[in-house]
Formats: structure tokens, sequence, C-alpha cells
């Protein structure tokens, strides 16, 4: 540690802070506003790295560890702390901030203030929710993180911007309180709300079910799994293009993170009883919402549904585990299904995001995500297509980008479960390059289709250097994953033991 | 028989309370000619008078006085800090407001005393009678309160409406009193408690009366079914007066129902469980759903007032006592947020426009960013959601009813907690996403107002990053 500083309580309070201070000195003070907010994303990454380079990958114990006594009479305490599964998502969220607070720098014009305040204040309660330890902290993040978001897609948000945030919000509040509920009953039999706790308590057979039900519908809504997908796409679509970088690049992934941490080792057994429900409803993701995305005519809408497709990769790819155990007689199998849905976790943050990044850009010039408005853009925008491609072979999981990783790890790990799993998962490579590269096509390539497309400019130095920043970590996790499976392996393989040791 | 002079200390604060306010009720004639403020001043100065009287003098020990009639402990001092502290946030918001309505009179204040006074005595009551002498001086005073604007219609009607609703509550519970004197034959409540216990008691008779004091208490919280006077009369009320019966009573009643049902019916609890279950559920839903249709914010806040109730009432579902702690650290937390939400209103009501309609809060943040950032902080806290305080109340009475073995009833508890979220969310809606029908700047009346709405919106926000000294007072008290 440098400084002996709490790095995780910096890298939570700083941006939170620096987002209410934007708040109160930045009105009618926008270019403030921007380079305080960048500087602050920039000081926070800064301080995420000793996360990277102090981490120990030789245990899977919790690291970087902060206790406070918070809510003594229930037990409740302010506590922090990281391992392989939650520290590469910390990074991620540090990472993708100064992508996000630089990809708003021209685009937005009003209450510049608010806008920069609340994606702060975001980033904050997002490391927040991948750091806690303790029930209630880790609910805290969780619920608070909907307010900023709340405000964002309803306010800087398209034409039917309202009707979205409110679904946006009711649907994971609605989700969240079970997983509150479920919470002080463990509190209840146990004593205490610490999650390391929750992670060797004994359940019984009823409660583990129900328990893992109240997980499942709380992280069902955030991930977001079929059928509970549906606010997704309305806030895509509606929200402001960092927001739904936000959004996929991280909020998903805490619903993911919220499988790896809860559901599986807090409730073994019931995991491995209804393993098949998120199978199930995982598969259908892949492979229906893969569908749908191919006949959407908004760009952001098919890389929304894309999203969900991609998603239940990591859902498929964390609940394999039992059958794999089954057929193979050892966990060690299932090692990949876990680090491929890890993987595919950190990797869709980088592509999601960068799709959403491109479209933003497409969007700020010509005010339209139909794709038949589009054509030919590679035209007048060559490095834009050249990145643009990029990010779309990497969503279609091509080999050397990270997409291809994730992915590639999942389905191995579904042919080594069950050939039917294997086959449908397999099938996202043909539909994900379906509807990607149509688009592409449709969009980028022929001939130049119209007076507005023949006008476009091409990047300027400031999304150059965003697109650069992201094409250069797809493409290096793509061909060189090994340090960060090498930080997760400990966590995973502990993960693993977890999840298969019977709690009954 | 001969006769001992009862210890007078245990009831100083209110005998100071009600020398200092009959001494401003002729003051106040004879102020009001001169100089306009000397009664509120003089109020908000006895308040703080029997404040301090009341936080030097805080008892750790249960103390009887008054041939057991009138009792002093940490849990009716804790109460009476937050009446006191409650009820100078009232007057704060209600000079401004009387003043822009023209109709500030001396007579507001010192009946609001009068009013606290009865809460006072609710507080300390430990035996029928002097329970009800409580409730009455706080009714009376209140009745007067909702009727003071004799030329406003709406006022009187509602003044009308919870005078003779008011009057039957009180009768159901004067019925109910009879029946468990019939029963136990003594008014006191410990002594109640005892004979219950015993056993030789006719239950058929107690549960009778168990149901109409439940009955009476129902509609003196506000609960369902006894809850149809809350709307009208919040609505009808000046917002001054909303304001005042909005909050501190709450926690008056709260007192009372623990009083009476706690301490001098612990035998009977599976009686009034069963009851309080019931009309917990019925309001935790009507809570929720019929406000979803309101447009008018002193309605909706009275609808989700009822639905706080239904909530409140899990605490004292649960039976022990973490769970009338969990209950009373809802009722504060409920009084200080309806505070700062009626007092929102009252600061920005002008002559001819009550600005109590949420279209009246469209585009507030393009009129005011900082008052709408306030009122965000009041309506997250209302609907639960952390950071908020409103969070850790309602997660302290869901887990006291969970750990009751009544999960069925955290879930119910939770869902309606999701679903009034959503009207919670439409004013947040209005202020942030909608235009503005004028784009003037919206102020406060006064300066002194806008400090004092901040002040309480952002202790929401702080109590809620900090919550443990008020979960430690309440769950000492007890």
């Amino acid at each position: 540690m440098i400084f002996d500083l709490p790095i995780l309580s910096t890298l939570i309070w700083l941006p939170i802070l620096g987002g209410l201070l934007i708040l109160f000195v930045g009105s009618n003070r926008d270019a403030f506003a921007k380079w305080f907010a960048l500087f602050i994303s920039v000081v926070t990454f800064l301080c995420s790295i000793p996360l990277w380079t102090n981490f120990d990958t030789t245990t899977s114990a919790m690291q970087f560890v902060e206790r406070v006594e918070w809510i003594p009479q229930f037990n409740i305490y302010y506590s922090l702390g990281v391992d392989g599964l939650s520290m590469p998502l910390v990074l991620l969220t540090t990472f993708t901030q100064i992508l996000v607070i630089a990809s708003a720098w021209d685009v937005i014009k009003e209450r510049v203030e608010q806008y920069m305040g609340a994606f702060m204040v975001m980033q904050g309660l997002m490391i927040g929710v991948f750091v806690a330890l303790d029930g209630i902290l880790f609910y805290v993040f969780w619920e608070a993180l909907l307010i900023p978001m709340f405000i964002v897609i309803g306010k800087w948000g398209g034409p039917n911007r309202v009707y979205a945030t409110i679904k946006f919000f009711l649907y994971t509040f609605f989700g969240s309180v079970f997983m509150l509920v479920a919470f002080l009953y463990m509190y209840f039999q146990s004593g205490s709300f610490s999650i390391l706790d929750f992670h060797t308590m004994s359940l019984s057979h009823m409660a583990q079910i129900l328990i893992f039900l109240a997980f499942l519908i709380a992280f069902a809504v955030k991930v977001p799994m079929f059928p509970v997908h549906t606010w997704l796409p309305d806030a895509h679509v509606q929200a402001p293009t960092a927001g739904s970088v936000v959004l996929a690049a991280i909020m998903l992934k805490m619903g993911g993170y919220g499988f790896v941490r809860f559901s599986l080792p807090i409730t073994p057994d019931a995991a491995m009883e209804l393993d098949w429900l998120v199978i199930v409803l995982s598969l259908i993701a892949i492979f229906y919402i893969g569908l749908v995305a191919m006949v959407q005519s908004d760009m952001k809408k098919l890389v929304a549904y894309s999203s969900i497709s991609h998603m239940g990769f990591v859902t498929i790819g964390m609940f394999l585990v039992y059958d794999i155990v089954q057929n193979t007689g050892s966990i060690q199998g299932s090692m990949i299904g876990m680090e491929g849905a890890m993987i595919q976790m950190i990797s869709h943050g980088f592509i999601s995001g960068a799709m959403f990044l491109m479209i933003g850009v497409l969007y700020d010039r010509m005010h339209t995500r139909e794709i038949s408005a589009y054509g030919g853009v590679v035209n007048t925008m060559p490095w834009f297509g050249f990145f643009a491609v990029l990010f779309a072979m990497a969503n279609a999981g091509l080999p050397g980008t990270s997409g291809f990783v994730g992915e590639f790890m999942v389905i191995l790990a579904s042919f080594k479960a069950n050939v039917w799993y294997g086959v449908i998962a397999a099938s996202t490579l043909i539909i994900g390059a379906a509807y990607t590269l149509w688009m592409v096509k449709r969009v980028f390539f022929g001939a130049v289709a119209n007076d507005n497309v023949g006008t476009l400019q091409d990047l300027n130095k400031r999304e150059f250097a965003i697109m650069a920043t992201l094409a250069v970590a797809v493409v290096l996790l793509g061909v060189y994953p090994a340090p960060l499976i090498d930080v997760m392996h400990s966590s995973v393989a502990n993960l693993l033991i977890q999840a298969t040791t019977s709690k009954l | 028989m001969n006769f001992v002079i009862p210890s007078f200390t245990p009831a100083i604060p209110e005998i100071v309370l009600l020398t200092l306010t009959s001494l401003l009720l002729v003051a106040d004639t004879i102020w009001s000619k001169r100089s306009e403020f000397a009664t509120y001043y003089a109020t908000q100065l006895i308040l703080l008078v029997v404040g301090y009287l009341v936080w030097t003098s805080f008892s750790v020990e249960q103390v009887l006085t008054f041939d057991g009639s009138f009792v002093r402990d940490a849990f009716g001092d804790v109460l009476k800090l937050f009446i006191v502290i409650i009820s100078m946030g009232i007057f704060l918001f209600s000079k401004e407001y009387l003043l822009q309505q023209k109709f500030y009179r001396g007579e507001y204040f010192t009946l609001g005393l009068f009013g606290v006074l009865g809460m006072f005595v609710m507080v300390s009551a430990y035996n029928l009678i002097t329970l009800y002498l409580g409730l009455e001086i706080m009714s009376l005073a209140i009745y007067a309160m909702v009727a003071m604007r004799k030329d406003n219609q709406f006022a009187l009607e509602s003044a009308m409406k919870y005078f003779v609703l008011g009057a039957l509550a009180t009768g159901m519970l004067l019925y109910g009193f009879s029946m468990l004197y019939g029963a136990t034959g003594t008014i006191q409540f410990n002594e109640m408690a005892e004979v219950i216990a015993s056993g030789n008691v006719d239950h058929v008779v107690l549960s009778f009366g168990v149901v109409f004091v439940v009955i009476g208490l129902a509609f003196k919280l506000g609960a369902v079914p006894f809850h149809m006077w809350v709307p009208d009369v919040y609505h009808g009320a000046p917002t001054a007066v909303t304001l005042y019966i909005g909050t501190a009573p709450k926690l008056a009643a709260f007192a009372i129902m623990y009083r009476l049902l706690v301490e001098g019916l612990p035998g009977l609890v599976e009686d009034w469980q069963s009851l309080i279950i019931m009309i917990s559920i019925l309001s935790l839903i009507v809570g929720a759903v019929i406000t979803l249709v309101q447009d008018n914010l002193k309605r909706l806040l009275a609808y989700s007032g009822i639905g706080h109730v239904g909530f409140l009432l899990l605490g004292i579902i649960a039976a022990n006592p973490d769970g009338y702690s969990a209950a009373m650290f809802y009722v504060i937390v409920y009084a200080i947020t309806a505070v700062a939400g009626f007092g929102m209103i009252t600061a920005l009501a002008r002559t001819g426009n009550e600005f109590d309609l949420i279209a009246d809060f469209k585009g507030m943040n393009k009129r005011n960013p900082w008052l709408a950032l306030m009122m965000l902080f009041v309506m997250f806290s209302m609907a639960g959601i952390p950071p908020f305080v409103g969070f850790y109340a309602k997660v302290l009475v869901i887990e006291e009813v969970v750990a009751a073995g009544f999960t069925w009833l955290a879930i119910l508890a939770v869902v309606t907690a999701v679903i009034s979220a959503f009207y919670y969310l439409k004013v947040v809606k209005v202020m942030y996403f909608d235009e503005p029908d004028d784009n003037t700047k919206v102020e406060p009346i006064s300066n002194q107002l806008n400090w004092a709405v901040s002040f309480v919106s952002i202790a929401l926000l702080l109590l809620g990053l900090m919550p443990s000294p008020l979960i430690t007072l309440c769950y000492n008290s007890l």
C-alpha cells in the first residue's frame, strides 16, 4: 500500500465527494465541472492500480481489508475487501469511468455539473458494491446507485426517457428488496451481516431454496436474464451515451457478481438443485435474444439485446459447475466455465462500452440511431470505420479479441456439461456474427447513402483517444488474457469448492 | 385516610409547559397589539425551556407519581425530546406561512403549545384516565387549529369531519376503557397487567375491550380501515396545521399504543396482535395503492402516511422490546421526514397559491436546483431508499417481523414499498424531467426557511449515513 492509504475507501469516497463538490460549485462553470471530473477520474484510476500490482494471486482470502464499526446494534460493519472475483471489476470501473467522462465532453450542454456529479457519485457507489463485505453496506451501495442513474436517464435521455427510467428503477428496486429480506433472514439465523459469515453459515434445504430464489430475482433483473430483461432495451435506448456505457459495462456486471458472491457460495445445495433454471434461462437469452437482436432497426437496441445475449454466457458459465462435476467427477473441469464467465464479464465491459460509445459518436453527428439512415460511413469516417469494425468483430467473438476468450471457454465448458448446451451456446457464434456484421455492413460499407452521411466528420482527437484506448484493451485481453486469469484463479478455485460443498 | 403529597419532580416539564403556556395565553392578547412576533418567539423559548428540562432530568429508571397515574422513563423522555424538536420545526415553518396566508394569529402558537402539552401527557400516561386526558387536550387543540381559517370552506369542512370522527374514535376508546376497567377492576396499567396475568378475569369482556381500544387507537394513528378522515383533513387544513397534525402527534399516538397495549395488556398479546396484523396489512396496501392516483401533494403525503403507519405497526406486531424500539425509530424518522415534506410545501406556499399540487413542482430543478435536490432527499427517504435514513427505518421493522417469524408479512411490506416507490418517484420525475410552466425562480418565503428546509433534508442524509446514534437511543430507551 502506498502511504498506507486505505485504498478501497479512497476509491469509493474520492469520486463521491468529488461529485458532490462539482454539484455545489460547478453550476454555470461547465469547464470546471468537466476538467475536475476528469481529474478525479484519472486520480481514482491511478489509485486503483496498486490493487493490481500489489495483489497477492496465491490466496483466495480478502485483501486490502478495511473494517470499522458502523451500526453496532446490528453487527453491521463498514467492511471492505477485494479478492480475485471483485478486483478486476473494480479496475474495470475506474478504467471505464475516464472514458465515460471524456465521452460526454462536448455532448452534454445542459446542467453539466449535475451530469458529471451524477457519474462521479455513481462510480464511487459501483466500486462500493464490488468491495463491500457487509450485506447491509452492499445493499446500501447497490440501491443508492439507482438514484443517480434514474436522474441521468430521465434528464438527459431520449424522448421516451421518463417511461424508461421509471421502469428501470422499479424493476431493479423490486428485484433487490427480496435480496434484502434474504439478508435479514440470514442475519436472524447467524447474528451477523458479514458476507463471509453468510458463506460459512449452515442453512436448511427449504431456507436455501427460498434464499436462492430471492437472490435469483434480484440478480436476474440486474444482469438481466430472460424474462425480466425488458427494462434494459428501454433504458439503453433512452439513456444518454455515457449512461448506456455505465449500464452495460458495469451495472450489468453487478448482477453477475451477485451470483458468484452470494448465490453459489451461500446456497450451494439450492444452486445445485435449481441450476437447470438458470441454465435454461441463459440459453434462451443466448439464442432467442440473439435472434431478437437481429431484427432491430435501432443500433442501440441491437447492441442492448446483444448485451443480454452475451450476459447469458456469464450466467450459464457460472452454473455449469454442477453438471460438469457430475459428468467428470472433478471440479477442475468446471474451472474453465467459471473463469470464462468472469472473463466474459470484463470483456463485455470493454466491448459493450465501445459499441455504445461508437453509436454515440454517430448519434452526435446525425441525431439518429436508425440503421437505415446510414450507409457507407467508412468512406467519410475511415478511422471511425476501422475501430467500429474492430469492435464489431470483438462483439461477434472473433479470435484475437477479448470477446473470443470468454465465449470460447464457456462454450467448451458447455460441451463438457451437456452436448446440447454446447450446441445452443455455440450457435451464438453464428447469430452474434450475423447481427453484428449485418449492422456493420449496412451502416459502414457500401456507397454513401445520403448527403448527411457524405458530410460526416471523422473522429476528433478526443474520440480517437477513447476508441484507441478501448481497442488496445480489447485486443490485449484477447491475445494475452493470462494475467487476468492469474488474478482470479485462486478465488475461482475457492468459489468452486464453496459452490460444491453441501451445507446440509 | 391520610393524604400524601405526591412528588411533582417527574412532571416538572409538563407543569412548566402548562404554566408558561397559560401565561402566554394572557400575554398574547396584550402583545398582539404591539409586537407582531412576540408570541412566536415566546413559543419557541418555552419549547426550548421545556426541552432543556427534559434533557437535564433525563430519567433512566422508571418513576411513577400522582398515585401511579403518571410515569417518567427513558422511553417517554426520548419521545418528548423529539416532540419538542419537531414542534419547534413546525412553528418555525408555520410563522412565515401564516403571515403569507394573512391569518397570522397568536392563538395558533398557544393552541399548538397546548397540543404539545397533551402529547406530553399522553406519553407519560400510566392509567386510562391520564391517557384519555392527554389525548383530549391534544385533540381539542388540533380541532381548533384546523378550524382556524374561518373564511375557508375546505378548512371548516375538514374541521367538522375531524371533530365528528375524532369524537367517535374517542367514544370507541372510552367504551373499550370501560370494559377493561370492568374486567380488571383497575385503571392502572401495571395493575391491569398483573390482574390479567393472574387469570381471574373474564376473557370475553377483555377481548371486546381490546377490540374497541385498538379501533380507537387506529383512528388516532390514521390506520386503515379507520383512516377516512386523514386525506380530507390533511388536504383541507391550512398547510401549517397539516404540518402539525401530520408529524408530532404520531409520536404521541405511538406512545399511547405502547403504554396501553404493551405495558397494560401484555397478557392479551394474541388478541391485539392479530388485530394489528390486519390493520397493518390493510394500511400497507391502501397506503400504497390509493396514493398512486393522487395529484395533490398534501393528499399524497396523507395517503402515504397511512402506508407508513402500516410499517410502524409491523414493529408492534413483533411484540418484543426490539420490535417496539424499531417501531419507535420508525415513527421518529417518519415524523422528521414528514416535517421536511410538509415544510417544503409550507415554505413555498404563497398568497393565492398553496403550492401543494404535484404539478406545482414541475421543472423544479430548473427553477431552484437546490430545493429540488432537497425534495429529492425527502422523497427517497420516504420511499426507503438508501443512503437516506428512511431505509433504516424500514429495514429495522422488517427485520423485527422476520425475527418474529412473520416472513410473509415482511415480503408483503417490501412489495408495497416497491409500489409506493412509484409515486415518490413521480414527484422526483416532475421536478427533474418535466418542463416548468414558467421559468421564474422559486424561492422559499424567507431565507430562514430555506435554511430550515435544507437543514431537515440534509439531516435525512446524515442520519442515513450515521444511523447508529439514533438507533442506540431508541433501543436503549426500552
